[in-house]
């Protein structure tokens, strides 16, 4: 049951610290449709978010909801991977953090579909249309910008080599996914990885981005609460007015 | 922007409607991007919805002066007005 209720931390926690800097674009997009877009996409996450921390909450047991593990968990007990909490930088960055991130979303989403969990199968089912239109929209545009001009081209390649090293911890499987997948519960690693991999590299070869090698050395430690420094300053500014004002109604 | 970000209308057909109506306008590079923003931007990813974009430069609209000779009914030819026909309930939009 503890297993169950880390593994959902894990999910909701990627939404939401993704959701978390996607806002920070906010009136700020290369064009007003873009804007429109990211906020989409954010608000989409939020809702995935909600969701799964939702669950966890019930599973937990000791009167923790959404809010309560949102607002009042710091760096250490957060479970996102290390690929949502790297900065936005430029638009580039914003847009391969993103296409990584709905790569690997949509085929974990579209696993747990089939959960023997069957309310994480039902969370799974409600956000596959959401992530199936993300997927779309990111890779559409890394093809855009990779195949665009030769600036935009040096901007998406650069982005996709400073990401990679954070795109391989999905699939270094721990106690808990282990658990996980031979409950049923979750997707096994090889047929994510395989699928990830696969994906990455036709979106690459029509946008004549370079991919990475699969073999490269993968940063870890944010599923287990061992965080880069990003962290501590996005929760800082997320979670200031609940630390200030605890046990409010809003 | 308006060289490399042109004008699209954007028509919708919603969950049950039977017909596209417009909704607005948007600014996209192609139509690919056009279609995409407008279910951002108009749909909010309804189900069941088909959207139309179309160039804004691709439409042509008939003047205010022609009003009067393109819309002025023939209401004293009762006979062009399908009128005197019961319509059955299920044909209701028709």
């Amino acid at each position: 049951m503890n297993q169950k209720f880390e593994y959902l931390l894990r999910q909701g926690d990627n939404a939401l610290i993704l959701a978390q800097q996607l806002c920070q674009w906010c009136g700020k997009g290369p064009a007003l449709e873009e804007d429109m877009a990211l906020s989409n996409i954010a608000l989409d996450l939020l809702g995935q978010t909600r969701m799964w921390l939702a669950y966890a909450g019930e599973l937990e047991g000791s009167g923790r909801d959404e809010d309560k593990l949102a607002f009042l968990r710091d760096a250490g007990q957060y479970r996102n991977c290390l690929l949502v909490e790297q900065p936005n930088g430029d638009y580039a960055q914003t847009l391969m953090r993103q296409f990584f991130f709905d790569t690997w979303h949509y085929f974990l989403i579209e696993g747990l579909t089939r959960s023997s969990d069957a309310r994480i199968a039902e969370i799974a089912e409600k956000s596959l249309k959401e992530v199936t239109y993300h997927l779309r929209r990111s890779s559409d545009l890394v093809v855009r910008l990779g195949d665009g001009t030769g600036v935009s081209h040096a901007k998406m390649q650069a982005a996709a080599d400073e990401l990679w090293t954070y795109t391989g911890e999905m699939f270094i499987y721990d106690d808990i996914d282990v658990a996980m997948v031979e409950q049923g519960v979750a997707p096994a690693a090889n047929t994510l990885r395989e699928a990830f991999l696969r994906a990455v590299a036709e979106v690459f070869g029509e946008a004549t981005l370079t991919m990475p090698s699969p073999d490269a050395y993968m940063q870890r430690g944010g599923k287990q609460g061992r965080h880069t420094e990003r962290l501590g300053y996005i929760l800082a500014e997320m979670q200031f007015l609940q630390r200030a004002y605890p046990g409010v109604e809003w | 922007m308006s060289k490399e970000w042109p004008l699209w209308e954007v028509f919708i057909r919603s969950q049950h409607g039977l017909a596209h109506k417009h909704v607005g306008s948007l600014h996209a590079p192609d139509a690919e991007m056009a279609i995409n923003n407008a279910r951002d931007v108009y749909t909010r990813r309804n189900e069941g919805v088909s959207i139309w974009v179309v160039r804004a430069s691709d439409i042509v609209a008939s003047s205010p002066f022609d009003k009067e000779a393109l819309f002025e009914p023939s209401n004293s030819k009762v006979y062009r007005h399908p009128t005197f026909f019961p319509i059955p309930e299920e044909v209701k939009n028709l």
